[in-house]
């Protein structure tokens, strides 16, 4: 039942929701240094956003193939809602006071983000269940696949190569670096850094977004508190990967998803470590990884020195 | 010095904090002129220069830019409306190849064919950016990232080039080609605000000059006069 290819997959898919998570913590860091805690909440609204769409505004016994493209819009509107106002209202009176007032509002921010849903959204208190996708799960030389990860090996590589498209070529997306390399004197070039930071927000947000439906799809229900543990996660993920670089985001989703399915499904093969298996201690495995990196490679997997903008 | 001034700073306070930088400065620039800050290090010199380009914000006072006020403008708007500025510490960006970095400079402008001009024209000026567009502007030599400063400034054709202390930190000979280049932009017709430590070199290619001491602007003139004037070549051009 350990079967190493199967354990691989496992990690994969979740890995690629980690990442596309991570890709929001990695942008707001690069562009403002701030690590917005609230991100694991903006995945979550994104979740509920595409629930809502689903059980209160489409019809019922819709097609899926309808139901998920809205689902979708649905729920980046609401996580790019958040996320924008979360910039405007919470981050942005913010800028320029002393680093921990930013990251203690994030935390606030998080926690009034969780317990609005809770009190709020009919049924909250316990997890909603969350509709799921018509087909599947396949079995492909033995390693079995369900549609939630269908969905997410679909949906994670072609979000990471539109944005590597947009940064790379689109005016807008030079902004982007400009700004995150040197942001006063992109000020110089003319850039409008207010606006390009609103638009890490949103970019942040949408990716956020369809990670929370693909949770909902591989879970199989979304909670107002599912945010924590998976926000965690992805901050780790792009720690590892190296903060502020978009391809480290992803890679460290993927890699932190990877030893995390070896190490719950092995580690308790070595003598002496029966005790430490299983998902239970999924999370401890994560963040035993983090600290290896931060201790041997503190820049993270693709990160560059930042005694370089200096 | 009949004619309107492309820039005029009237009465221009800036603090940060509680600590008054800038302590109610006014000069003009006209079209066409290059004028001079001079000063010793915290005189407010840079302080000024960001203010004009609208990375700090004055406490108080005016700045009008080509009959405008800009004062409560952003930095953006402010690039928009024809005044560039190149920072102290040349600032340019380390991971972006040159010709990337010039390209940024022209981040407002729409017209293609006229970028490209341009930035052909700023491998005229400076050839070896032209030998290396393509390399990441962080391996460039102190002289060489000041050169694509410049060349970058430039890219927004602006009305009015402030130049932060191109010479800081060069060797003496690529200091020469640096004001050599000043004065070539100035003789086609580019007005020019310059800030420098190395009074001599400013004050002789200025047609004025400002001495700034603390935050205020302590004797102003034409920058021959300055050349010539007793107190300010025992202050700052290293006679006795």
């Amino acid at each position: 039942m350990h079967a190493l290819p199967q354990q691989l997959a496992n990690g994969l898919f979740l890995g690629s929701m980690y990442g596309l998570i991570a890709i929001g913590y990695t942008m707001v860091y690069g562009i403002v240094q701030l690590i917005n805690f609230a991100h694991g909440e903006i995945f979550m609204t994104g979740g509920f956003g595409a629930l809502t769409v689903y059980v209160y505004v489409l019809p019922d016994g819709v097609s899926m193939w309808v139901a998920v493209p809205l689902m979708i819009v649905g729920g980046g509107l609401v996580a790019v809602l958040v996320a924008i106002g979360a910039e405007r209202f919470a981050y942005r009176p913010l800028r320029g006071a002393p680093r921990l007032a930013p990251l203690i509002t994030a935390i606030g921010l998080s926690l009034a983000l969780q317990q609005l849903v809770f009190n709020l959204y009919p049924n909250a208190k316990s997890a909603i269940s969350f509709p799921g996708l018509p087909f599947g799960p396949y079995h492909l030389a033995g390693i079995r696949i369900q549609a939630g990860d269908i969905f997410l090996l679909v949906a994670a590589p072609l979000c990471m190569a539109a944005l590597a498209f947009f940064t790379k070529t689109s005016r807008t997306g030079r902004a982007m670096q400009a700004t995150a390399q040197d942001p006063d004197t992109a000020q110089l070039m003319g850039i409008n850094t207010n606006k390009i930071i609103v638009i890490a927000f949103a970019i942040g947000g949408f990716f956020a977004a369809i990670a929370g439906v693909a949770y909902g799809f591989k879970i199989g229900s979304v909670s107002y508190d599912m945010g924590f543990q998976a926000g965690l996660k992805a901050f780790t993920a792009a720690v590892l990967g190296g903060i502020g670089n978009i391809y480290g985001a992803m890679l460290g989703g993927v890699v932190l998803g990877l030893a995390e399915a070896v190490a719950t499904a092995y580690i308790s093969d070595i003598p002496g470590m029966q005790q430490l298996g299983g998902q239970a201690w999924a999370a401890v495995w994560a963040f035993v990884l983090l600290i290896l990196v931060l201790l041997f490679r503190p820049q993270g997997l693709l990160g560059e020195r930042v005694a370089d903008r200096a | 010095m009949t004619a309107p001034a492309l820039l005029d700073v009237r009465d221009l306070r800036v603090a940060y904090g509680k600590i008054e930088a800038v302590k109610g400065i006014s000069f003009s620039v006209a079209a066409g002129e290059v004028v001079t800050l001079i000063g010793t290090n915290g005189a407010g010199k840079t302080t000024t220069l960001r203010t004009l380009s609208g990375l700090l914000k004055p406490r108080s006072g005016s700045i009008v830019f080509n009959g405008e006020p800009i004062r409560r403008l952003r930095p953006d708007e402010i690039v928009a409306r024809g005044l560039a500025h190149s920072p102290e510490g040349r600032h340019i960006f380390p991971r972006m190849t040159i010709e990337e970095n010039l390209l940024l400079g022209a981040f407002l402008r729409r017209d293609k064919s006229g970028i490209a001009d341009d930035v052909q024209r700023a491998y005229d000026l400076f050839p070896i950016l032209g030998e290396r567009r393509k390399q990441a502007a962080g391996t460039l030599s102190g002289g060489e990232q000041q050169m694509l400063a410049m060349g970058r400034a430039l890219m927004s054709r602006p009305k009015l080039l402030m130049l932060d202390e191109p010479s800081m930190g060069l060797s003496p000979i690529m200091m020469q080609k640096i004001m050599a280049t000043i004065r070539e932009l100035s003789s086609e017709g580019i007005t020019i605000l310059l800030i420098e430590q190395n009074a001599q070199a400013a004050l002789s290619l200025a047609d004025h000059g400002h001495v700034m001491e603390i935050g205020t602007i302590a004797i102003s003139g034409t920058g021959q006069d300055l050349l010539h004037d007793e107190s300010v070549r025992k202050a700052y051009l290293g006679e006795d």
